[in-house]
């Protein structure tokens, strides 16, 4: 039993780092802030929750102690890690940080402008 | 769906003091009882049982992990690939969904998707500004959000 819990959560703690380590690697590697956003708002989120779900396993399997303000956590960063990488990616678009080169194709361009006009900004 | 939730929690309540039975086991035993006198009265709703409502929610949450999970897998793949390979590219997605709390659940959902994040929100709020990372499939991503996630939400939503 006690073999079965610290694989539990020698996984769920090994899991977490290996995704944190990605999202670190990510935001170095990639390009421009919207596909950076991709790694720090994926990754990030499984690897914290990863990180909690281990905690919280050791502490209940290994040392009987139920303690549910860990899952609380886990899920105020379900919530929360989409959210923050939405107002990022919007707010920057919006001030003018310039999307990658390779960028391929720009819906947002058209849409902003017509904002712009209907609002009277330049 | 809360009126009927309400509904089960009073009778379940009705038979805890009907057989003076105030233990959690007697909650349980009253509250599947008024499950089961709702489902015999449930053409007098004006919506649909609650049951499968409740079972829609578990299986957004289910799907909402395993995209998680497959999302992680592909920002892996995507870093730490020796050569960068990708087409990143702003495309706009028109959705059916109505009210505010489904446009956020589905924006959480794109974003928590492998390769996708919402930039925009229209005012209309009629379409999303999807920024994709790897652009050569826009057509397959649009159709895979809009057969699993839309479907997915709509099923919770429709009464």
């Amino acid at each position: 039993m006690t073999i079965l819990a610290n694989i539990l959560v020698v996984f769920f703690i090994a899991a977490g780092l290996l995704f944190t380590v990605v999202a670190a690697i990510g935001i170095i590697r990639l390009p421009d802030l919207y596909s950076r956003s991709h790694a720090a708002s994926k990754s990030s989120t499984l690897g914290v929750m990863c990180i909690l779900l281990g905690v919280f396993f050791h502490f209940w399997l290994n040392e009987g102690h139920f303690n549910p303000a860990i899952l609380l956590g886990v899920l105020f960063l379900f919530i929360t890690g989409p959210v923050g990488a939405h107002i990022m990616g919007r707010s920057s678009y919006i001030a003018g940080v310039k999307p990658w080169s390779g960028t391929i194709r720009d819906d947002l361009k058209n849409e902003l402008e017509r904002m712009k006009k209907e609002q009277n900004i330049k | 769906m809360s009126f009927q939730i309400l509904l089960n929690i009073f009778l379940a309540f009705l038979l805890m003091f009907l057989t003076s039975n105030y233990s959690p086991s007697g909650f349980v035993i009253g509250y599947l009882l008024g499950l089961l006198a709702l489902l015999a009265l449930r053409k007098f709703f004006n919506s649909r049982l609650y049951v499968g409502r409740v079972w829609a929610i578990i299986k957004l949450i289910i799907l909402f992990i395993k995209e998680l999970v497959l999302a992680n897998i592909s920002v892996l793949v995507l870093v730490i690939k020796p050569k960068l390979q990708m087409q990143p590219a702003f495309f706009k997605y028109d959705t059916k969904l109505t009210s505010d709390w489904e446009i956020t659940l589905l924006s959480a959902l794109i974003t928590l998707t492998p390769g996708t994040v919402v930039v925009h929100v229209s005012d209309d709020s009629k379409s999303l500004y999807i920024h994709v990372i790897d652009s050569n499939d826009i057509d397959e991503t649009i159709d895979s959000i809009k057969n699993s996630f839309e479907k997915a939400i709509l099923e919770v939503s429709r009464s």
